[in-house]
């Protein structure tokens, strides 16, 4: 009974020293990206490039997805706004719920989805093809050549493309409340330009979107790097990254969206 | 100057508590062919990431160049590797990149030569592994042998005084695997450059290879000339280069008894 229980007390304790033990690593991770960023911003056409990979290429889904996300935003609001009278007000909410939670937060799901998922399976099969190896033996950095340009890449392109879905989410949100309820357009534009802040709003979005940057592309490159090289441990890493940067960007907000809040 | 472009004396590397090489010795003279052998999970790989100071020893030293690998920074360390140029087992060419681009890779990394020069150098690279005209593919679409023979035209991009090679045979077909042996010797010669071959193809390596090192059990077994080796009596060389099935090799991993496992109900 006793030796059961020390057992199971023991695998807990071991999975929380792993656990630290992996957010340690991560962060070391980081802190030679940083130091190697000199580096590979010498470079820049590799941050370029990749900026196409991770940005551009995820243009489809996130702007697809915004407009569909502004489009139900409009109904759900039109449904619950009209029972009080003020169905101009659709405007502001679609704005506001867009600009401050739903753009950043749902374009870096769609983002370690869709570009998270593809870092870190790159990269963990360079490292099982031995290419981040037969770098380290030319005497180049794998960390300057191949993560920090990604890791820059994602960081850049989250808020532009939280931007984005902002904007088409709103076009969605103006689609279905103006054409379609018959709201009045005027209205429409005119309570938003009016209630939505650029300091409150705006621009806490954008610092929203560009820590969810940092979080998800350091997971999705430190999952990948750390991968076991083999088909088994490129795949879970890819799950993983998935999983840990959800979880990251969730909770994240949380903890943003009450400072934000309370300021 | 020594004479000896690799020296790597007493070595011991393991992981953990298991100890993969226990004090091993060898040298590696300049300008000669020399081939580390042993059976697979021998640790000879794992022999090359030391020399190239991708591991650390757990005791004694490599030297390259008459400086200890492992006891350079990071500077001291690219510098280092840059006289080395290595092959791996299967080429590991950077995929997103032409074949071209594979091999003006560590010219571009490492030097401010112009274009045109870079361009000459990659076509006399590619020239001398019979590839020039397959310049334009990328890495993905070469076979296994064409992939090993970019790789080569990058390991020798910068002429190195070192080239590794991982297993250069392995999963090749005979014409390659010809081809592979000419080159590794003719490189080698026309660079004036000193070549360690990792392998276990016993034929392939002793036509061409200047001294051989045998590695079991985690120390040097034999060494000697590839003649040497052929007449060799000790058990385990016998073993090896005639390829016989049993000997002090064991066909069996360790194992229980045969009947009482069988006989032996229950889980596996």
């Amino acid at each position: 009974m006793f030796s059961a229980l020390a057992g199971m007390l023991g695998g807990i304790g071991h999975r929380i020293i792993d656990r630290l033990w992996r957010f340690g690593s991560g962060l070391r991770f980081f802190a030679y990206i940083l130091i190697y960023s000199g580096e590979s911003f010498r470079r820049l056409h590799l941050t370029i490039r990749e900026i196409y990979f991770t940005g551009v290429l995820s243009l489809i889904i996130i702007l697809v997805s915004a407009f569909f996300v502004g489009m139900v935003l409009a109904l759900q609001g039109y449904n619950t706004l009209q029972r009080y009278g003020s169905s101009e007000a659709i405007g502001v909410l679609v704005a506001l719920s867009l600009v401050r939670e739903l753009g950043p937060v749902v374009t870096a799901l769609l983002f370690a989805g869709r570009a998270g998922t593809a870092i870190t399976a790159e990269i963990g099969l360079m490292k099982a093809t031995e290419q981040l190896s037969a770098m380290e033996m030319m005497a180049v950095s794998p960390i300057a050549r191949v993560v920090a340009p990604r890791f820059w890449a994602g960081v850049l392109s989250m808020p532009l493309l939280a931007a984005l879905f902002s904007m088409v989410g709103v076009l969605g949100g103006y689609m279905v409340a103006v054409p379609l309820i018959g709201v009045d357009s005027g209205a429409f534009w005119s309570q938003m330009q009016a209630s939505v802040d650029f300091r409150e709003d705006i621009l806490n979005g954008v610092i929203k979107s560009v820590v969810f940057g940092v979080a998800c592309t350091l997971i999705a490159l430190f999952e990948g790097f750390d991968a076991p090289p083999t088909a088994e441990g490129v795949s879970r890493a890819t799950t993983r990254t998935v999983v840990n940067s959800s979880l990251a960007v969730l909770g994240l907000d949380f903890v943003m969206t009450s400072f934000m809040i309370v300021a | 100057m020594s004479d000896n472009i690799v020296e790597i004396d007493n070595l011991s590397f393991g992981y953990k508590n298991r100890l993969l090489h226990k004090g091993i010795n060898m040298v590696f003279p300049r300008g000669k062919v020399v081939a580390i052998m042993g059976g697979s999970g021998s640790g000879k790989t794992t022999l090359l990431r030391l020399i190239g100071g991708q591991l650390k020893p757990v005791s004694g030293k490599v030297r390259v160049a008459g400086q200890v690998v492992h006891e350079q920074d990071r500077a001291g360390l690219h510098a280092l590797r840059r006289k080395m140029g290595m092959l791996f087992q299967q080429g590991a060419l950077f995929t997103d990149l032409s074949v071209y681009e594979n091999v003006a890779f560590p010219m571009r990394e490492h030097t401010d030569l112009p274009e045109s020069m870079i361009r000459d150098l990659v076509m006399m690279k590619l020239n001398a592994v019979g590839l020039r005209g397959a310049r334009n593919l990328k890495a993905t679409e070469l076979s296994g042998g064409m992939a090993r023979r970019v790789a080569l035209a990058r390991a020798v991009a910068l002429d190195p005084a070192i080239i590794m090679y991982d297993e250069p045979f392995a999963g090749l077909d005979p014409i390659s695997m010809a081809v592979i042996c000419n080159l590794i010797r003719n490189l080698n010669d026309a660079l004036g450059a000193t070549s360690i071959i990792v392998t276990h193809d016993v034929e392939e390596v002793f036509a061409f290879a200047d001294y051989v090192y045998f590695v079991a059990n985690g120390v040097v077994a034999a060494e000697g000339t590839p003649d040497d080796l052929r007449k060799s009596e000790l058990p385990f060389v016998h073993q090896f280069v005639h390829g016989e099935v049993d000997g002090p090799v064991p066909f069996h991993y360790a194992a229980p008894d045969y009947r009482q496992d069988i006989l032996r109900s229950g889980n596996v």
